[in-house]
């Protein structure tokens, strides 16, 4: 029997899940959570100077194997991302591991009818129908989760109760990955969408608001930036984040365009990855009254590096603090923190003044 | 009796302490070798601050900054623990109100602040790379057979600095022995390594950072007049070395510690505070988080290091 593993980020291993494990007769092995052991294996068997969610995913995919998995689910992006897929299964065969890599982006194309053949080949029984209607289970509860993130990140800093809203998010995500029908769904997500709003909170109105943006996974991956939202949170700050799987997977397309066509002074042409989304986000988190910007990307993400000087001048023309990290295996958490902190800081005095 | 504050800047190879009253004035200072163990330095620190402070004062508030800011602080018990960029700006403010550019080389790490109006606008600290700081000024110094102390003014007697690869210290040590083989005199090379040492600190932090003037420098490198004068040289601007540049730091942290005045009085007496620290590495998980416990009195005070949170 087929044993099937995905790699992790964030916390869309909960839909990951729920939705293998409806659509394919298969066991689903899920991953055990990324710790220094998965950076570690990554890091060892991964070309030095690749992009560093490369190596997390990588290492993942090794431990479920070790795990016991058999097929493999990767995809693929607008940039290095494209090839992930490819050179990790070169990579895992030279290790001498029997496994499948299921690519579900090939050419920067999702094509539907390959991967239905793929998952055939897997299960026999394989149901177009049931897989679309899962999917559009998993599709809103990827958005659920987004919107209720959202509102996490606003009001995390400013909990009465120390963690408080993390012990709720983690019941809520064993719910979402209990559900069986989208109306099931949508009744948690109502309910845990009213929980939320009754955790005590206080906010004041004139908190300090920073915009996070940057590289799509070392953002979404809370261990890849050392738990930098968590860091922020405990020093009362109200954190903004576009990057999120639907704006991946549902909104980029459009959103695109119009960003290309507010950032004409600055760019032409889209520039790979989210570096032109970045760059607009620059610029609306600048009007919009945010207090500093982080950018913070994986050591090597060549968009993000194209995208810097832009994002540094914009913000310059707004006279807006932005901070740059680059994180890879090697960071220095300390570094960072010192940095961190000098940032706030200097966010502090600006507003006293 | 009168109110004094105490400010320690804990830095990788010196540790700095300063005393000041109401008016900014420095009562006492030290300024002594880490040596790699920053508890004894700041045991031995605060036996020649008390040595030094007159009886009439009495300690009101204590900061620390510098990278063993959180360490000293617990044993210090510190009313104030804050970063070192912080520190820098506050304490240059205090001396030169109208200050644009502050450029800073430590012994680990160099930064630079730019300030707009008394307030911080942007900075930016070395990441990864040594070859814009004080150690590898004086490793360079030791294989030259000078003293650090001595390592400016021999710059100062050359009229034809070498040109130095300076990119990386490694590189930079490959051709400064190269330099040296082939003949070229030493205070042409030593002072090759001091504009190297400004090139790259300009090239490496200071990348697209409008630096204006007034310019102030500090950190102990400000100390090396041949630094200093290439400094003046590549920038073409006045550069402002305090007398106390290299107490910038830790006055800067005195001050934000009478800003956050308890109301509690401090004592300069370490003798009788045992201060220990236990390392040891956790094996629940495959994190394997290194846990650092930090004993005051035989008292658990703290502990680093853990990722979940458990410890």
């Amino acid at each position: 029997m087929t044993k099937i593993a995905y790699p992790l980020m964030g916390d869309y291993h909960v839909p990951a899940k729920f939705l293998l494990s409806h659509i394919l007769n298969a066991e689903i092995i899920s991953p055990p959570p990324i710790t220094n052991k998965t950076i570690e294996l990554g890091t060892k068997y991964s070309p030095e100077f690749v992009c560093t969610p490369f190596k997390y995913t990588l290492g993942t995919m090794i431990e479920s194997i070790e795990k016991g998995a058999n097929a493999l689910i990767q995809m693929g992006g607008g940039c290095r991302y494209g090839y992930y897929a490819e050179v990790q299964e070169q990579i895992l065969k030279d290790l001498g591991y029997d496994v499948t890599l299921i690519n579900l982006v090939t050419k920067g194309k999702t094509d539907f009818r390959r991967i239905v053949r793929e998952f055939k080949k897997i299960d026999k029984h394989f149901s177009l129908l049931k897989a679309l209607y899962y999917g559009f289970i998993t599709v809103k509860m990827v958005k659920y989760m987004d919107t209720i993130d959202d509102y996490i990140r606003e009001n995390i800093g400013f909990e009465l109760e120390a963690g408080s809203f993390e012990a709720l998010k983690f019941k809520m995500l064993r719910d979402f990955g209990k559900v069986d029908s989208y109306h099931e769904l949508y009744k948690k997500y109502k309910y845990y969408l009213k929980e939320f709003a009754k955790v005590k909170i206080h906010k004041p109105d004139n908190c300090l608001k920073i915009g996070i943006i940057g590289e799509l996974y070392t953002v979404m991956e809370p261990f890849s930036n050392y738990f930098l939202e968590k860091e922020l949170a405990q020093n009362h700050i109200e954190i903004k984040r576009f990057t999120n799987a639907h704006y991946l997977l549902f909104e980029k397309t459009w959103a695109i365009k119009r960003y290309l066509k507010d950032m004409k002074p600055y760019i032409k042409y889209q520039m790979g990855a989210d570096a032109s989304d970045n760059i607009a986000r620059t610029k609306y988190l600048c009007e919009a009254g945010y207090d500093g910007i982080i950018h913070i990307k994986s050591s090597f993400c060549t968009p993000e590096i194209g995208a810097m000087p832009i994002i540094n001048k914009i913000a310059g023309q707004y006279e807006k603090p932005v901070i740059f990290f680059s994180f890879d295996a090697n960071t220095s958490e300390t570094g960072i923190k010192t940095r961190l902190e000098a940032f706030y800081d200097m966010l502090e005095m600006r507003r006293g003044k | 009796m009168k109110e004094c504050y105490l400010g320690v800047d804990i830095g990788s190879i010196s540790t700095k302490g300063a005393i000041i009253d109401d008016d900014n004035n420095i009562v006492a200072s030290a300024y002594i070798w880490t040596e790699g163990n920053p508890v004894k330095a700041v045991r031995n620190l605060m036996r020649i601050l008390k040595e030094q402070l007159p009886d009439s004062y009495i300690l009101k508030g204590i900061g620390t900054t510098g990278s063993a800011r959180k360490l000293i602080g617990l044993m210090l018990k510190a009313n104030i623990v804050k970063n070192e960029i912080t520190a820098h700006a506050v304490g240059t403010l205090t001396f030169y109100p109208d200050v644009r550019t502050i450029l800073e080389i430590g012994g680990q790490d160099s930064k630079i602040i730019l300030l707009k109006n008394g307030i911080i606008t942007n900075y930016a600290m070395n990441t990864l790379c040594a070859a814009g700081t004080g150690s590898f000024l004086s490793s360079q110094a030791k294989r030259l057979g000078l003293d650090v102390n001595e390592f400016g003014t021999y710059a100062l007697k050359s009229k034809n600095p070498v040109k130095i690869a300076a990119r990386c210290t490694v590189f930079a040590e490959s051709d400064l022995v190269h330099k040296a083989q082939v003949g070229y005199p030493k205070e042409d090379i030593v002072a090759g390594l001091c504009k190297s040492i400004v090139l790259n600190y300009l090239n490496n932090v200071g990348k697209g950072k409008k630096i204006e003037a007034p310019i102030i420098f500090q950190g102990g490198v400000s100390k090396n007049a041949g630094v200093v004068k290439y400094f003046k040289e590549v920038l073409g601007e006045e550069i402002i070395v305090d007398e106390n540049s290299h107490l910038m730091g830790a006055i800067g942290i005195a001050v934000m510690a009478r800003r956050h005045k308890t109301g509690h009085t401090y004592s300069l007496e370490m003798n009788n505070i045992k201060f220990d620290t236990k390392a040891m590495e956790c094996t629940r998980c495959s994190n394997n988080c290194e846990l650092l416990k930090i004993y005051r009195n035989n008292e658990l005070v703290d502990s680093w290091g853990s990722k979940c949170g458990k410890y």
